[in-house]
């Protein structure tokens, strides 16, 4: 058997849990399950965003500490990240608001997958627009520090990959690149971000064709559609104060 | 940290089976190694065996990288058998649902007898 883990990686791994539960009230988290690539629809994707945030003297540790600390702040507008309490920090779960093509709100989470001092990895659960995860590292390459967003996902269910086909990987690639330039602005540089995207699977796994019922987009649309009924029903509600 | 890091050895130990023994850390840097290690082991494979007794650190890159692997054998048809895991990466597995796709043995032995 495997010899034991070191002290790196005892405090850097949630917990492994069934379904998530935490942020209360948020729609599309408690009870959902945390989702591999492999658990979702479409083609799996591989995609790199990177920019030189300084020179080798910049310690990556101090660059995914700034990070960590202004996650929601580095996000464009319209979008909305509920840090944890705790922070990023293993095991922990956080709401996501985002704003989709058309003006639709999207409501869903992420799991905090993985964090330590270098890097930190979101995993998506069920019901997101795709299933993976998302790893935010920093690291020092020829002389210079880089910041650096990796996704490997695969679109949720069909409706999700009809959608990042019709725009959604463009608003993806938008999302990442404008929360690179905005981490190296508050560092103080100001280069291009690169974007690199593989496609490491083309298969679509029509097995997981059914996740549309889990679907977030379907599902936040219905609960802000439904929202006028829930108002007006409030006072009749079991409990409810006279 | 280099590529050395990450130690990989790859044998056949019988015909259509081989096994990718994996030692020491397994993160981002662990891509060229663990990919010629792949090409090297696939080979004739129709089941490859990953070997983490002598595992001492993995990442969630080093997960990644573990995924995009199980894919290039899917892709070829392979399956993916695993041993020698601890009870932490084994957790880490069952988080990150890995053990849904790669079958997860505590022996070499057993994970040759099932590769067979």
């Amino acid at each position: 058997m495997s010899t034991q883990p070191d002290n790196r990686d005892a405090a850097g791994w949630a917990r492994p849990v069934r379904h998530l539960t935490g942020a209360d009230g948020h729609i599309n988290v408690t009870g959902r399950r945390p989702t591999a690539p492999m658990n979702g629809f479409g083609r799996m994707w591989q995609k790199t965003y990177r920019t030189r945030v300084g020179d080798d003297s910049l310690e990556p540790t101090a660059v995914i500490t700034v990070w960590k600390e202004h996650f929601s702040e580095l996000w464009p507008a319209g979008n909305r990240f509920f840090a944890p309490l705790a922070g990023i920090a293993p095991g922990e779960v956080a709401a996501l608001d985002l704003t989709m093509p058309g003006g639709l709100k999207l409501s869903t989470g992420v799991l905090v997958l993985f964090a330590d001092e270098e890097s930190f990895t979101l995993m998506t659960p069920q019901g997101h627009m795709f299933a993976g995860w998302i790893t935010f590292s920093s690291f020092v390459e020829d002389g210079s520090t880089y910041a650096q967003a990796q996704v490997l996902m695969r679109a949720g269910d069909p409706l999700y990959e009809i959608g990042m086909s019709l725009g959604g990987h463009k608003q993806e690639d938008a999302h990442w690149s404008h929360t690179l330039t905005s981490l190296a602005a508050r560092l103080g540089a100001s280069e291009a971000v690169e974007v690199q995207s593989v496609c490491v699977d083309r298969r679509r796994q029509w097995s997981r064709a059914a996740n549309v019922w889990h679907n977030a987009g379907i599902r936040s649309g219905l609960h802000m559609a439904s929202a006028p009924v829930r108002i007006m029903t409030r006072p009749f509600a079991r409990g409810a104060k006279a | 940290m280099s590529d050395t890091a990450t130690r990989l050895s790859v044998s056949t130990p019988a015909p259509g089976i081989s096994v990718i023994e994996i030692a020491g850390e397994v993160t981002r840097e662990s891509d060229s190694a663990l990919r010629e290690a792949y090409e090297q082991a696939a080979e004739g494979a129709r089941s490859i065996v990953l070997g983490f007794a002598s595992l001492e650190y993995m990442n969630s890159s080093g997960i990644g990288l573990l995924v995009t692997l199980l894919v290039r054998a899917q892709r070829n048809k392979q399956q993916i058998l695993a041993y020698g895991l601890s009870e932490h990466y084994r957790q880490i597995f069952e988080l990150t649902r890995l053990d849904e796709v790669i079958a997860i043995h505590d022996s070499e032995a057993a994970a040759l007898a099932a590769a067979a």
